[in-house]
């Protein structure tokens, strides 16, 4: 066992964890944090993105105690207050989703693509999105929804 | 994924040290291609090094007027530097033709030269693999071998190599700086990584105790006139069936130099001396493109699924070399193959 100490969504948490432990397992197993979901479990599905030090990572390809010190934001730590974060809003507003599985992933991904200011046409949004798979198909409804949140951002 | 130790190395030397004292120790920076093949038991260190504190994460100009590009440096951090995207767009764009973003924000420069073959038959473990398992034989051919090689390729494996940036650095001709227990070398990139022959276990002639520390550019980046073009079975966050990498000097509408590499059609990126050769002195046409593709593809040997490949290779390369010819750059967001 090796400790690590995490922060997810603002709150520290020191762990004792099985090196072979993926940040992904150690969110939903051990702190409950069952927003992010696991998908295909080998970075081809996006379903488990969430925000590693503000990037959008895979969560399912990569140790937990290689992180040390990091800030982890999930599904669960983007809105504010009782206030939905702008791209969670735009997904209701825009309808993009159906059965939800991969929508936690989808708007962590978004949000790490706005941080990231490289799209600005629904080409490079879909390009910089690929990473996140829907299979209900929702992706107008996904990609009008990042484009709201971007004009309001 | 068996048991392992998990230890951090805090500098090249350590970690050099820390690899030379177990053989069955694996560095792990991304992650991205090494924690994949060891849920899937295709890897099974005892011993993972943690390298992602090593001082490497630098891209620095260099004396000579080229670029050093520390090893630890993540793929978008490589794509979206201002001295990358001026100097070196082929490079840039080659970086963001492969992978999804997330992957691009985890990957590393040196994971990305070692990252293993995606041949279906490597990743299951209950199937033959010469390049797995040494003299167990090869699954793919005789098998689905719709991805694999043309060129290059031999009687053990059939297996291609799934990088796109290697692509772009095999045609810029980059340098691959490493640390070893016995002290520092530099492979030049058309040296690093191998043909299968009998030992397809082998991707890379770097050795067992080896670092990569960085990748270096030469000065000439081909700015003006380059491409990437990747053609692959979905429009983004495929591997290639064929890439192109191209960078052109012109004079005019004559060939000053010219030279190409491809992706997705062997064991290394493959890029030819004597292809290349047909091009310096001629006009930048469809013509000379072609008389240079077929002395490329002059030893190509298709498979039952993957015979298509041969012909698509030498349309990619007279497009590719005619979008640089041109200063129209595949486009990595917009799919359109001007």
């Amino acid at each position: 066992m090796v400790p690590v100490n995490l922060t997810i969504n603002g709150t520290r948490h020191a762990l004792m964890l099985d090196p072979r432990s993926t940040l992904l397992d150690v969110l939903r197993e051990h702190l409950n944090l069952t927003g992010t979901k696991k998908g295909c479990d080998q970075g081809q599905c996006g379903a488990c993105t969430m925000l590693l030090d503000g990037r959008r990572i895979n969560s399912c390809l990569t140790f937990a105690v290689m992180h040390e010190g990091a800030q982890i934001t999930t599904i669960e730590g983007l809105a504010k207050n009782g206030t939905l974060h702008p791209l969670q809003q735009a997904f209701i507003d825009h309808d993009a989703f159906q059965c939800g599985y991969c929508t936690p992933g989808q708007i962590c991904s978004a949000v790490g693509l706005i941080t990231e200011g490289r799209a600005r046409s629904a080409d490079e949004i879909r390009e910089l999105m690929s990473g996140n798979i829907c299979r209900c198909g929702a992706y107008p409804n996904i990609v009008a929804a990042i484009q709201q949140a971007m004009v309001r951002s | 994924m068996i048991e392992f130790q998990y230890v951090r190395a805090s500098n090249v030397a350590d970690a050099v040290r820390l690899l030379a004292s177990d053989p069955a120790a694996k560095f792990v920076a991304g992650g991205t291609n090494l924690i994949d093949l060891m849920k899937m038991d295709v890897e099974r260190p005892t011993k993972v090094v943690d390298i992602t504190a090593l001082p490497l994460k630098q891209i620095e100009g260099t004396p000579g007027g080229g670029l050093r590009i520390g090893a630890l440096v993540r793929n978008t951090d490589l794509a979206y530097h201002p001295l990358v995207e001026q100097r070196y767009p082929v490079l840039a764009s080659a970086v963001m033709a492969g992978a999804s973003q997330q992957l691009r924000n985890m990957a590393s420069t040196g994971g990305n030269l070692l990252q293993r073959t995606r041949c279906h038959y490597f990743y299951d473990v209950v199937m033959p693999c010469n390049k797995r398992e040494p003299g167990s034989g090869c699954s793919a051919i005789g098998g689905h071998n719709r991805m694999h090689a043309i060129l290059g390729a031999s009687d053990a494996c059939i297996a291609t190599h799934p990088s796109d940036m290697c692509v772009a650095l095999a045609m810029l001709g980059a340098k691959v700086h490493v640390t070893g227990a016995s002290g520092e070398r530099v492979i030049v990139f058309a040296d690093f990584h191998r043909l299968p022959g009998d030992t397809p276990q082998r991707d890379s002639n770097l050795g067992e105790d080896e670092i990569i520390t960085a990748v270096e550019l030469p000065p000439q980046g081909f700015a003006a006139n380059y491409t990437y073009l990747k053609v692959r079975d979905r429009l983004s966050y495929a591997f290639a069936l064929v890439s192109v990498a191209v960078g052109l000097e012109l004079d005019g509408d004559t060939i000053k130099e010219g030279r190409f590499a491809l992706g997705g059609v062997a064991h290394k990126p493959w890029r030819d001396p004597q292809a290349e050769a047909a091009l310096p002195g001629q006009p930048a046409n469809a013509a000379t493109f072609a008389r240079a593709a077929d002395v490329l593809l002059r030893d190509a040997r298709g498979y039952e699924h993957n015979s298509f490949k041969i012909d698509l290779a030498r349309r990619c390369i007279v497009r590719a070399l005619t979008q640089a010819a041109r200063g129209t750059p595949q486009s990595q967001s917009s799919k359109k193959i001007m």
